[in-house]
């Protein structure tokens, strides 16, 4: 049986990091769909040079738990892993759009199927709407709300930006909330004057990111206004400018997360038998759109 | 032995059976079954069986095997020794536990029911520690959760560091669980291990290391040989990491700095050696210069103290009013006081490029 590794930054200063990493890993364990679920990290080990001789299984399905397309996804993860004849070309893509490529490593010998980023699939874009009906404890949430998808936004790689403006977009043409808007932290439109762009007078923010740390619990909060201070904590909703906003941290820790890494690997050809079914069940999702 | 290990036996009989003095083969209806003191040939089925009977020691121990990986079976059978002792003195000894360490981890082989093998995990300190005051795990993953924080509570960045923290134990593993327990506290030791055993590490020495990097760590190739050896002698000691070096400067250039005594190899130089790698290369592309500034002969000695207890890791254990220690914490700070102004730079130095 096929394994999958899941292969997440994690951090050498933060263990909060591999959280989501373990979290998912654990749900697709119990959905019974692999033999092996191993997490893989750039700053943690097993690292992405050596995970693939930890699994038993000749054929490994590999996900990137990452937010874009770029430089982790198409350099450092294809390297590291030894993929021969990795040509990032393969993958066809404008940034939002990759989808697989199977190769072999070459110190393992083994079949890897390289899937692309959980951050650009489109079943992210339930997983946002899905933190939305989390964090305001209503699972009809939409009308009379606006979202934001945060995103970190730089200007070294456009791709950044793509996978936040893909979903948003991807939410606006569900027509469930009021008003969407793609807001970041380094480039305009900035998270900053989050009231300002909406009428609405609730406004779900959902920053893509995987895992929660400095950005998403320090940063994004003192930038909105919802605290002076990270470390006196804020309330769900705060009220910021006569905007209530519901900030729901992190996309990456909803338990969701763990369908799209999975689809991935399906998209691949993985035979996941009814684990998607399994994980919607345990991580309360619902069908993906379109299905 | 069980019904289905003898019946698993005489299946495996046709293509032929040798494992640890037991020697089974099957040619038509015939029988050969050998154990270290006798050859039985020519046996019908019922003979056969009444051999197995005799021999229970020696069918179980052939059928833990035969259902092993490669990887899980050469640690495995290192753990109880396979390589030294026959199965009789080996069921002896496993009914009291034959151990191995494993880094911090103290890795118990023990015999279970018709010979299957059940181990225990627990740090190394906790040896003698009755099993009662250990908190009691059975699930592989926990072990993520123990390794990611040390005793004082702080994030241990480093799986292979010697801070791993005490009071548990895992109990009741069979072999599959005990390898993934021991690569969820320790990643990819057991299979580079046996790489390693088998003549196969494939070691990757600083220098490949270096040039792969890209972004922020394509620095990391402007280090030189000397900043190497430091790096070494910084990170991949013994009072470090448990793992044992195998990485050179090249291929042709070894390092001074000693491998280490670990059980488990080293094959390249890890991300977090990496990442401080990154920051000396940067740090040496500074040129010296001369500083002139005033310190008394106990003062000068003192900064060594302080450097020493910081690289060591050692300033906790200096107690409060250990005041003719160095680096004792109001050492320090009088030592702050007299020599530097209000942001901690020293005074009246005199620099020359």
């Amino acid at each position: 049986m096929p394994a999958l590794v899941i292969a997440a930054h994690g951090s050498h200063l933060n263990p909060g990091s591999h959280d989501p990493a373990f979290a998912h890993a654990d749900t697709i364990r119990a959905a019974g769909a692999f033999d092996e679920v191993r997490e893989a990290f750039w700053k943690e080990e097993p690292s992405f040079r050596e995970v693939l001789r930890t699994v038993e299984s000749e054929e490994v399905y590999v996900v990137p738990l990452f937010v874009s397309e770029g430089y982790f996804t198409e350099q450092v993860i294809p390297r590291e892993l030894r993929l021969e004849g990795w040509d990032v070309a393969e993958w066809d893509s404008d940034g939002t759009d990759a989808d697989h490529v199977t190769l072999t490593a070459d110190d393992v010998e083994k079949t890897v199927h390289y899937c692309g980023p959980v951050g650009t699939h489109e079943s992210m874009t339930d997983v946002i709407v899905q933190r939305a009906e989390t964090v305001t404890g209503d699972p009809d949430v939409g009308e009379g709300f606006g979202i934001a998808v945060v995103g970190h936004g730089t200007d070294r790689n456009e791709n950044s930006a793509k996978a936040i403006e893909y979903h948003a977009e991807r939410v606006r043409e569900t027509e469930r909330f009021d008003e969407v808007q793609a807001l970041f932290m380094d480039e305009e439109p900035e998270v900053d004057d989050v009231a300002e762009y909406f009428e609405a007078e609730d406004v779900v923010v959902v920053p893509l990111f995987v895992a929660d740390g400095y950005h998403t619990q320090e940063d994004i909060p003192e930038d909105m206004g919802l605290t002076d201070d990270y470390r006196e904590g804020y309330d769900v909703p705060t009220e910021v400018d006569d905007t209530r906003i519901w900030y729901a941290g992190a996309v990456g820790t909803e338990a969701l997360l763990a369908d799209v890494l999975l689809e991935r690997a399906a998209d691949a050809g993985a035979d996941v038998g009814n684990a998607l079914d399994l994980v919607r069940q345990r991580t309360g999702g619902t069908a993906a759109a379109g299905d | 032995m069980n019904d289905t290990q003898l019946s698993a036996l005489r299946e495996a009989a046709a293509d032929g059976v040798s494992c640890d003095g037991l020697r089974v083969e099957r040619i038509g209806e015939e029988y050969t079954f050998a154990t270290p003191e006798a050859t039985h040939e020519g046996l019908d089925e019922e003979s056969f069986d009444a051999l197995a009977q005799e021999n229970p020691w020696l069918v179980s121990n052939w059928h833990f095997w035969a259902g092993a990986s490669e990887t899980r079976r050469a640690y495995c059978r290192w753990i109880e020794r396979a390589d030294e002792l026959g199965v009789r003195e080996r069921y002896e000894a496993l009914v009291e536990g034959l151990s191995r360490e494993w880094g911090e981890l103290l890795v118990t082989a023990g015999l279970g029911e018709d010979g299957e093998r059940v181990y225990e995990l627990r740090h190394v300190d906790d040896a003698d520690t009755e099993p009662d005051a250990l908190a009691l795990h059975d699930d592989p993953l926990d072990a993520r959760e123990i390794a990611t924080a040390d005793e004082d509570g702080r994030y241990r960045p480093l799986k292979t560091a010697p801070t791993l923290r005490r009071g548990w134990r895992f109990a009741g593993l069979d072999a599959r669980d005990l390898v993934r327990t021991v690569e969820f506290f320790y990643p990819a030791t057991v299979t580079n291990w046996f790489r390693e055993r088998e003549g196969d590490l494939d070691v990757t020495h600083f220098r490949e290391t270096a040039d792969r990097q890209t972004g922020i760590y394509q620095v990391v190739d402007e280090l030189d040989e000397d900043g190497v050896e430091n790096l070494a002698a910084a990170c991949c000691v013994d009072s470090q990491c448990c793992k044992r070096r195998e990485w050179d400067e090249d291929e042709e250039t070894k390092l001074d700095v000693p491998r280490g005594d670990g059980a488990f190899p080293c094959r390249e130089p890890c991300s977090l050696v990496i990442a401080a790698a990154r920051q000396w290369a940067i740090l040496e592309n500074e040129e010296s210069r001369t500083y002139e500034f005033e310190l008394t002969p106990s003062e000068k000695n003192q900064i060594e103290d302080i450097l020493g207890a910081v690289a060591d890791g050692r300033t906790d254990e200096i107690r409060e009013a250990d005041v003719g220690d160095g680096a004792n914490r109001y050492r320090a700070r009088y030592l702050r006081a007299k020599r530097t102004d209000e942001d901690g730079n020293f005074e009246n130095v005199v620099e020359r490029q």
